[in-house]
């Protein structure tokens, strides 16, 4: 088949970005970051907590993790039901017994549904961010306007009603957002979202709206379900990302954010939480390390701009 | 090429046990050369009825912004790593890279680096052009790096490695002396054109970070392991003939914060060993063509 003339044609071929979103920087070259207590590395731990209906839908698109097999998929139900129930008390007790703070991206329908672990995340001191109503709520171009104007404002307004304070913060379902969802979210008073990877501090759209990356490489997800590592090994990523990280920042005068994206159904095993739990307490630890929720380093960080 | 035939008529076969020496300057047996991608891919690009360029509808948040970290980070990671070993990088460009970031193409060429043609963007792809169509991707490519760099391009690498049937015949057609398209040896070996001469250089597709961490899942000290396994291997066969090792990069792979120490430490011991020739695909193919 043939290609139309217009192929060889590039409208968007200029000086920046294909698009308006937001500028193109050098982190290299920008002025430089402290974060609090002259630390160089701050350690963004953003744990999912997440709701999968037995039901799945696959519009826009079916998310990570869901439904595998033929109705009723008992088999990956319940496997990710364990998360919520078991898995995740695994982890805050982590948190606790290292004295280190974390963001959790929260269904709405997980808040609803099981208050008792909305209460223990807030009892550790923990951030809750918005990420979206259940696993069924994914977002692609494709959807129309008014469903996902809804899908934003229905996430919002849920996990109010049980946490009663508005999220500062906005996860996606696999990142994905359509054109229109970071105006959304900032027209629905978000400070910031963790759904574009491209960079390794803060950075604000041109709407205002800020982005904290939360890396997928270094996600337990990429890792130990796709690239199926042990959990020892990707502590050791993690400590190899640490050092590196540390040493840039010491060498460049400028400080730097080491994302983890977790998943207490992965991550939250009786077999890896060892793992878990010995890197948590090794870099709470080290002198270069600020653990903190996305909203601390997003207030820091606006706050030298 | 041979089109529709079942064997292209790229290439002659030559075993591998009956090679004529190539000998590397200096004694060398293997010749490295790092070939950094420097891309961009579209936010938005047009379809392409024979491949879809993003898994998710335009905008694909995790596809751009993942590979947008090249050009805002990983890139400098990356270049400092090879330039504090003496590996000149030997560049495939998305040529319309000199446009959106010219910054980065300056990296480049302060650091003395190479730059080949990666075609436009690596969201438009060449199945289906016709032919004045690839002419104009070709012409774009020369004019472009030439006006950035002061380069006159040598090599191609197809864009998202998409060709037609005429892409190699056209290459050696525009004065191109070597192509990173084809995967069949160890060393630089000669493509049949109907006209001029188009050397194939060894680029890697089992050694790509793309490859090792995309598609076999490596870690980044697996990956550096991998590395220093295939140089081992190729320095030895090349006291016979010279051989070519290529460390195909992506910064935006590579150089993720977990992956570029690991990949340092294998760099550094590939640049100690004596066997090794640092250079960039140009001198190699010159050379060999010297030999050949």
């Amino acid at each position: 088949m043939s290609l139309d003339a217009s192929y060889t044609q590039y409208p968007m071929r200029r000086e920046g970005y294909d698009h308006d979103l937001y500028e193109w920087s050098n982190i290299h070259t920008r002025a430089p970051i402290r974060w609090p207590g002259d630390k160089s590395v701050a350690i963004f731990l953003c744990v999912s907590l997440e709701f999968f209906p037995i039901t799945p839908e696959d519009e826009p698109f079916r998310a990570p993790g869901h439904m595998v097999m033929p109705y009723p998929d008992y088999r990956h139900y319940t496997a990710r039901d364990y998360g919520n129930r078991v898995a995740v008390f695994r982890m805050l007790e982590v948190f606790a017994k290292a004295g280190v703070t974390a963001s959790f991206a929260v269904n709405a329908a997980v808040a609803e549904r099981y208050p008792e672990l909305i209460e223990a995340v807030r009892a550790g001191g923990h951030e809750i961010i918005a990420h979206s109503t259940d696993m069924n709520g994914t977002i692609a171009s494709s959807m129309d306007d008014a469903k996902e104007q809804a899908l934003v404002s229905d996430s919002l307004a849920r996990l109010e009603a049980v946490t009663g304070s508005k999220a500062k913060g906005w996860l996606s379902i696999a990142r994905s957002q359509s054109w229109r969802t970071a105006d959304l979210l900032a027209e629905h008073g978000l400070k910031y979202c963790c759904d574009w990877v491209n960079d390794e501090l803060p950075w604000r759209f041109s709407n205002g709206l800020v982005n904290l990356p939360l890396s997928v490489d270094l996600s337990d997800r990429q890792i130990v379900a796709v690239q199926q590592h042990s959990a020892e090994a990707w502590a050791q990523m993690m400590r190899d990302a640490f050092d590196w990280l540390a040493g840039e920042a010491a060498a460049q005068s400028s400080a730097r954010v080491l994302p983890m994206q977790l998943t207490p159904y992965i991550m939250g095993q009786p077999f890896r939480i060892a793992a878990f739990e010995e890197l948590v307490g090794e870099l709470a630890g080290k002198k270069e390390a600020w653990f903190a929720s996305g909203s601390a380093i997003v207030e820091s960080w606006e706050a030298q701009q | 090429m041979q089109e529709g035939a079942a064997d292209p008529g790229l290439y002659d076969y030559h075993p591998y046990n009956k090679r004529e020496k190539i000998a590397w300057p200096e004694g060398k047996t293997c010749a490295v050369w790092v070939a950094p991608n420097l891309e961009y891919y579209e936010i938005d690009p047009p379809a392409n009825p024979h491949r879809k360029p993003w898994p998710r509808p335009n905008p694909d948040v995790v596809g751009y912004s993942y590979r947008d970290h090249s050009n805002r980070v990983s890139h400098w990671r990356m270049a400092d790593v090879m330039e504090r070993h003496g590996f000149p990088g030997s560049v495939s460009l998305s040529v319309a890279l000199c446009q959106h970031h010219p910054e980065v193409v300056a990296d480049g060429v302060a650091r003395g680096w190479e730059y080949f043609s990666h075609g436009i963007y690596n969201t438009r792809y060449s199945y289906g052009m016709d032919e004045a169509q690839e002419r104009t991707i070709i012409e774009d490519s020369i004019k472009t790096v030439q006006d950035a760099t002061g380069q006159r391009i040598r090599g191609w690498l197809a864009p998202a490695l998409t060709h037609t049937p005429r892409t190699l015949d056209l290459l050696a057609e525009y004065d191109f002396d070597y192509t990173c398209d084809l995967y069949h040896d160890d060393q630089v070996q000669e493509v049949k054109t109907p006209t001029g001469k188009l050397a194939s250089i060894p680029y890697s597709l089992e050694v790509n970070d793309h490859y090792g961490f995309n598609v076999y899942g490596m870690s980044g000290r697996e990956y550096a392991d991998s590395l220093v396994k295939q140089f081992e291997r190729l320095a030895e066969e090349g006291a016979n003939s010279g051989t070519v090792m290529c460390i195909p990069l992506h910064a935006y792979l590579i150089g993720q914060p977990h992956r570029i120490g690991p990949f340092e430490e294998a760099l550094r011991d590939i640049a100690a060993d004596p066997r090794c020739w640092k250079a960039t695909a140009g001198d190699i193919v010159a050379s060999w063509r010297a030999q050949a």
